[in-house]
């Protein structure tokens, strides 16, 4: 019986639980000095002058450090004339950038030193709304001429809503968040042997180790990377840092440890945030349901450099027309620069915010033509006989069954007593002969994403030890997602070793040559179909080796897997232990019983699911509550339920908290309101409730193990469920639509618009 | 996360405090359980050059019957409060509203004394005190003397108390019927009120009830237009619509002048229907 | 100045910077590297630890203020530091039994939190009491539903849960 499928407990767990896990701060290192960064305190300036003499003469100070001490190129690659310099170059672009960078022999040393330093900034116009650095009005790069740092096409086929209906457009506003991995960043670097080795809080070593070769001059072998355990990174830790640069660099230029570990507080304006799209949906179609054009418009906010926040849309583009089967869709966008910290890849990476604005465009559409929204979607969604699947934007769909999930979450959540129990609360109570102040709000999302989006396979290497041991190494660095377990258990599966027998290393660029890291929910897919073709490999030689010993033919050699011994077919009494033949590999050809393998990329993988989200809204005081959440996701094969679970659990949460909670927010002069956990509405467990989970599974054709990626499916079905619930709560009185989050101001603002017949209501035009 | 550096003194007494708070000046800071000052401090937003730990004074920890009321030394805790046996049978709103303070954690360190001498209009306390028409002894090298609550929050973190004196005890009547309201809109559990508001049963007042408001202005707000209109036997529902008349709310990101003012309507409403159910 | 404490038993003292914090105390005074720092707002109780037997945040305390306390952290829960399944503190059994985290950052100062708030219980703790006393532990990895089933299991291990029991890995499954 295979152990695939099955709820196996993480093996990581125990030394997490009684001595923490070792996160880069935790490091020993003997004489490491400290770098504190002073940051810029203003949106956009010039700097005038930096007096850094007391700061220097202060005790404990090593050295202090400016954009002048360290000449190295900017970063970054989508928009060459928008790269970020390590230390801010004559110019600051957002609060929070750095200036200046103290070695100091303590934290304490270089926080006081910190203080002593005194930037003289001309302070610049700065421009924070999206919208509004589109004009141009305020440029941050002025030899550039304009703040957009990219963009994919314009829209405006004249044909796309032709012979509609109904035609319904409304501006989506998919706000800036936080991305909030419990461990901030951090760093620590060291020359040994010649050669810098580099302690990375990441998902990606190996992109760590490239970038850091690229940005200082190395070539890759002279750099070692270790990431030791990750404390979350959601995207946010997938890309290397200007502050990783200057701590190598300074390790390098001092010869001593030098390390880094941010506070929250510059965390909030140091790891890059997500999502932060103005969207423009138009929907059209027929009365009876049938959507038949659909059109999405993109501002995307790259924070102040055009890079990687800048991409975002391409993905947004490739999943703009979701699970539906429209004729017409169509998508542009435009990626602009503006003074505030930069946005990167967040948990989905303008996936969500493509599923955001198909799924509040279907509502609208269906409150239009008067049908209920659940019916609306089951008319449209791409049959299960459809696949693979090509949409009307391009993008071809492995593989899918949309209505089963889609009608096993509405049986899950009970849709139709739901939405009875939402129409008897309508009615006003007949002792007051008032409207209960509690209302219901019911919203759904079926959405579909992409995995492993970025093409690029992953290595894998099985090793069996003398001792009977079994050594996987792999390319994917986890970060609280459970790979030692699963890749044991593929491993386990495979070679029929026990569980506590397998090691998984990770993370040590010395030790696993190459490798593609953790995100996009690329890795079991591509990591995990690695490891099971390299353990495949290992069992397809042991096979060989056990016949030479048997004096058998390899065909007739047989894997006991219930035993982990090999025999020959029909004479199960002379085996042979995987110890025995680790050992014999040795002996006899001197190399060990192993397998490295490149599982070559397949192409990306669409795993899909309907969320349903039951919210309940005080009318009197504008407070959401998430009363229920029921999550039914398919990404194709579960190898762990366990683990799987745990991914749509946290991806609901933090997609729940974009819809209820969180927002990162400026002024106008470009100064961030929510720059701690103490005015961030990080959502706490006090404001979710348990949620229902269920699969489907329809496999994959594009690996073995007919898998598809589940890391960010939570974080994508959630919050446009969670989203149009709050919208369905509010829709008899008159609000047609309200932006996220839903904080009890904006739901109390929305309702205050509509009963004063001036609220953002959907501009649907009977066409 | 690291603050400025200071000294460090520890009393280990009440006198000992108070003549390290005469030495020092205006430049020493009181700490008791820390759990305002120190993430100030770690901010760096407070500097104080001083700090005298109140910490170890069990003698300020006490709760005691005193017949007609209620004495409760400023250094009890959040969590002792909660669950004193004495403070939940005659003022069982301040066990509540002690008990929903942040987190536990904070309830276990942060004291009744420190939350007031803070003097933070959105804490919940301040609010409580106010609306029981609480007595708060201050002690002095000069000696004690005692101010009513309705005197103590004289702006944004400024009270009565003088640099060198020491919060020591709250004095609270024990009602009769000790029915109360509590309502505090946060966006999260460990928030600070956006709006809150307490009404507590009183046998001195002519409506009945003490109505205070939490984050209503610069200091707690008692709502003496509520009570008067209760006096008059005006209906709750229409009391509480004076809710923000000895208001001034500000605004900030979590709400609007006009949205706090709807608020206080709302809440008042809806902790007077359960103060007097 | 001085400063002595019990740390999981073991005394602890060194001459620190008033300015020191309980955190840093344990972390780089004491070694023990299991209690984190999340934030520095006193919001995310990474650094939870039990000070006299009670949930504190250590990063809103003075090392000073602890002087001569009794300090547990996570490295202390379980008897002797056993680190094998079979031995752990009911709560960090629980915890991995309902797979109640993921990075494991948070992991120490929530189970802490939910060792104090199952040690003070006085009432059964129900899914939503469980919820209300987490409201200073933030997690981003699990979306709490696993810590809460885990707590739930803790508690009634203890003998303070209320309501049904769930059937293992059923919890709110449809």
């Amino acid at each position: 019986m295979s152990i695939l499928g099955n709820r196996v407990l993480r093996r990581e767990d125990p030394k997490f639980l009684t001595s923490g896990g070792t996160y880069v701060g935790d490091l020993e290192l003997d004489g490491a000095l400290y770098v504190t960064f002073v940051r810029s305190p203003l949106a956009h300036g010039r700097i005038e002058s930096v007096d850094l003499d007391q700061a220097r003469s202060a005790a404990g100070v090593v050295g202090v450090y400016t954009h002048a001490d360290l000449p190295y190129e900017p970063m970054g690659f989508v928009n060459p004339a928008m790269r970020r310099p390590l230390l801010a170059d004559g110019v600051v672009r957002f609060v929070g950038e750095p200036v200046v960078a103290i070695v100091a022999d303590s934290p304490a040393a270089g926080a006081d030193a910190a203080e002593l330093v005194v930037v003289d900034y001309d302070p610049l116009p700065a421009v924070v709304d999206p919208e509004r650095a589109l004009e141009g009005s305020t440029l941050l790069f002025e030899d550039v001429g304009t703040n957009v740092a990219f963009d994919l096409g314009s829209p405006g086929s004249p044909e796309t809503f032709e012979g509609c209906e109904v035609v319904v457009r409304q501006r989506i506003l998919n706000q800036r968040v936080a991305p909030c991995p419990l461990e901030t960043r951090a760093a620590a670097a060291e020359m040994a042997d010649g050669r810098l080795r580099f302690y990375a809080c990441t998902q990606a070593p190996h992109d760590v180790r490239s970038s850091l070769a690229r940005e200082l001059g190395l070539e890759e072998a002279a750099v070692h990377v270790v990431s030791p355990d990750v404390g979350g990174g959601f995207g946010a830790k997938g890309s290397i840092y200007p502050e990783d640069v200057v701590v190598a660099a300074l390790a390098m230029r001092l010869e001593r440890p030098v390390r880094w570990s941010e506070t929250r507080s510059e965390s909030m304006l140091g790891l890059g945030h997500g999502r932060a799209q103005v969207q423009y949906v138009t929907i059209g179609g027929r009365r009876d349901g049938t959507i038949t054009g659909y059109r999405l418009e993109v501002v995307q906010d790259s924070g102040a450099y055009g890079d990687i926040g800048a991409v975002l849309p391409v993905m947004t583009r490739q999943m703009a027309a979701g699970v539906y089967a429209i004729a017409r869709a169509e998508f542009s966008s435009r990626s602009v620069v503006t003074n505030t910290v930069p946005t990167v890849a967040y948990r989905g990476a303008g996936r969500p915010e493509a599923a955001a604005a198909i799924e509040r465009a279907v509502d609208c559409f269906a409150a239009e033509v008067g049908i209920d929204p659940a019916e609306v979607r089951r008319r449209n969604l791409v049959p299960a006989d459809a696949f693979p699947y090509t949409t009307a934007i391009g993008t071809e769909y492995d593989s899918g069954d949309y209505q089963k999930a889609f009608e096993l979450a509405l049986e899950v959540a009970g849709y139709e007593q739901l939405r009875a129990e939402q129409a008897r609360r309508r009615r006003p109570d007949p002792a007051t002969g008032r409207l209960p102040a509690l209302q219901l709000g019911i919203g759904i999302s079926s959405y579909v994403e992409i995995t492993a989006p970025v093409a690029g396979g992953e290595f894998g290497a099985v090793e069996v030890r003398p001792d009977g041991r079994v050594v996987v190494r792999t390319g994917s660095s986890p970060h609280g997602q459970g790979h030692v377990t699963a890749w044991s258990m593929l491993v386990a599966d495979a070679m029929g070793v026990a569980l506590e027998d397998i090691e998984v290393i990770h993370g040590d660029t010395d030790v696993v040559p190459r490798g593609g890291g953790t995100g996009g929910s690329r890795s079991l897919q591509l990591a995990g179909s690695a490891v099971d073709k390299a353990a495949g490999e290992v069992v397809d030689r042991a096979r060989f080796l056990a016949a030479e010993l048997f004096e058998a033919a390899p065909e007739d050699v047989v894997l006991d897997k219930t035993l982990g011994r090999f025999h020959v077919a029909g004479s199960p009494a002379v085996s042979r232990s995987w110890a025995e033949l680790g050992a014999a590999s040795l002996e006899r050809g001197g190399s060990p019983l192993m397998a490295e393998v490149d599982f070559d990329y397949p192409g990306a993988t669409f795993p899909f699911g309907t969320h349903v989200a039951l919210v309940e809204v005080d009318t009197e005081t504008g407070k959401v509550r998430l009363l229920r959440h029921v999550a039914v996701d398919d990404a194709g094969r579960i190898l762990n339920p366990l683990l799987a679970e745990g991914q749509v659990h946290g991806g609901t949460a933090q997609g729940a908290a974009q819809a209820l909670l969180e927002e990162f927010s400026y002024d106008a002069e470009g100064n961030p309101l929510t720059a701690n956990f103490a005015d961030y509405s990080f959502i706490s467990a006090a404001e979710l409730p348990s949620f229902e989970t269920a699969f489907t599974e329809t496999p994959t054709p594009r690996n073995r193990l007919g898998v598809k990626g589940i890391g960010e499916s939570g974080s994508i079905g959630s919050t446009p469920a969670v989203h149009n619930a709050v919208c369905d709560a509010l829709s008899h009185l008159g609000v047609r639509h309200l932006d996220m989050p839903a904080t009890p101001l904006r739901v109390y603002e929305a309702m205050a618009s509509a009963a004063a017949g001036t609220g953002s209501s959907t501009n649907g035009t009977g066409a | 996360m690291i603050p400025a550096a200071f000294d460090y003194e520890r009393a280990s007494s009440l006198e000992e405090a108070l003549s390290l708070l005469a030495e020092h000046g205006d430049e020493a800071k009181l700490l008791a359980g820390g759990h305002s000052l120190l993430p100030l401090m770690k901010l760096r937003l407070a500097t104080p050059s001083v700090l005298v730990d109140l910490g170890r004074l069990e003698e300020l920890a006490y709760v005691r019957d005193e017949g007609e009321r209620l004495a409760i030394g400023s250094l009890t805790t959040h969590h002792d409060l909660s669950r004193n046996a004495l403070v939940r049978r005659h003022l069982p709103v301040l066990a509540h509203v002690a008990g929903q303070i942040g987190d536990p954690q904070v309830r276990h360190r942060g004291t009744i004394g420190g939350s007031l001498a803070h003097g933070d209009a959105a804490s919940d306390l301040p609010a409580v005190v106010l609306a029981l028409g609480g007595t708060l002894v201050a002690e002095g090298r000069r000696g004690r003397r005692e101010i009513e609550a309705s005197e103590f929050h004289e702006g944004f973190l400024e009270t009565a108390l003088s640099f060198d004196e020491v919060l020591v005890e709250i004095r609270l009547r024990k009602p009769a019927h000790t029915g109360f309201g509590f309502e505090k809109l946060t966006k999260r559990a460990q928030d600070w009120a956006i709006v809150g508001a307490v009404a507590a049963r009183r046998d001195d007042l002519p409506g009945g009830v003490g109505v205070a408001l939490v984050n209503m202005a610069p200091v707690p707000v008692r709502a003496v237009s509520v009570e008067s209109a209760l006096a008059d036997g005006v209906p709750i529902a229409e009391a509480a619509q004076h809710a923000d008349a000895e208001a001034d709310p500000s605004a900030d990101i979590n709400a609007s002048v006009a949205y706090r003012r709807h608020l206080s309507h709302v809440l008042v409403r809806r902790a007077l229907e359960k103060a007097l159910s | 100045m001085r400063v002595e404490m019990r740390i999981n038993g073991s005394p602890v003292s060194a001459d620190v910077e008033p300015r020191l914090l309980l955190v840093q105390f344990i972390r780089d005074v004491a070694g023990l590297k299991g209690t984190n720092i999340g934030c520095d707002t006193t919001s995310c109780g990474a650094c939870t630890v039990l000070l006299d037997g009670r949930s504190v945040k250590s990063c809103t305390l003075l090392a000073a203020q602890a002087d001569g306390a009794s300090v547990t952290t996570i490295e202390g829960l379980a008897p002797d530091g056993a680190s094998d399944p079979a031995s752990l503190h009911p709560v960090q059994r629980a915890f991995h039994e309902h797979h109640g985290l993921q990075c494991g950052y948070c992991t120490p100062g929530m189970v802490m939190a939910v060792t104090s708030l199952i040690a003070e219980a006085e009432e059964p703790l129900d899914e939503a009491a469980v919820r209300e006393g987490l409201e200073g532990n933030l997690c981003r990895c699990t979306g709490y539903h696993n810590i809460v089933e885990a707590a739930l299991a803790a508690a009634r291990e203890a003998g303070v849960a209320a309501g049904p029991v769930a059937a293992e890995g059923e919890g709110a499954r449809p």
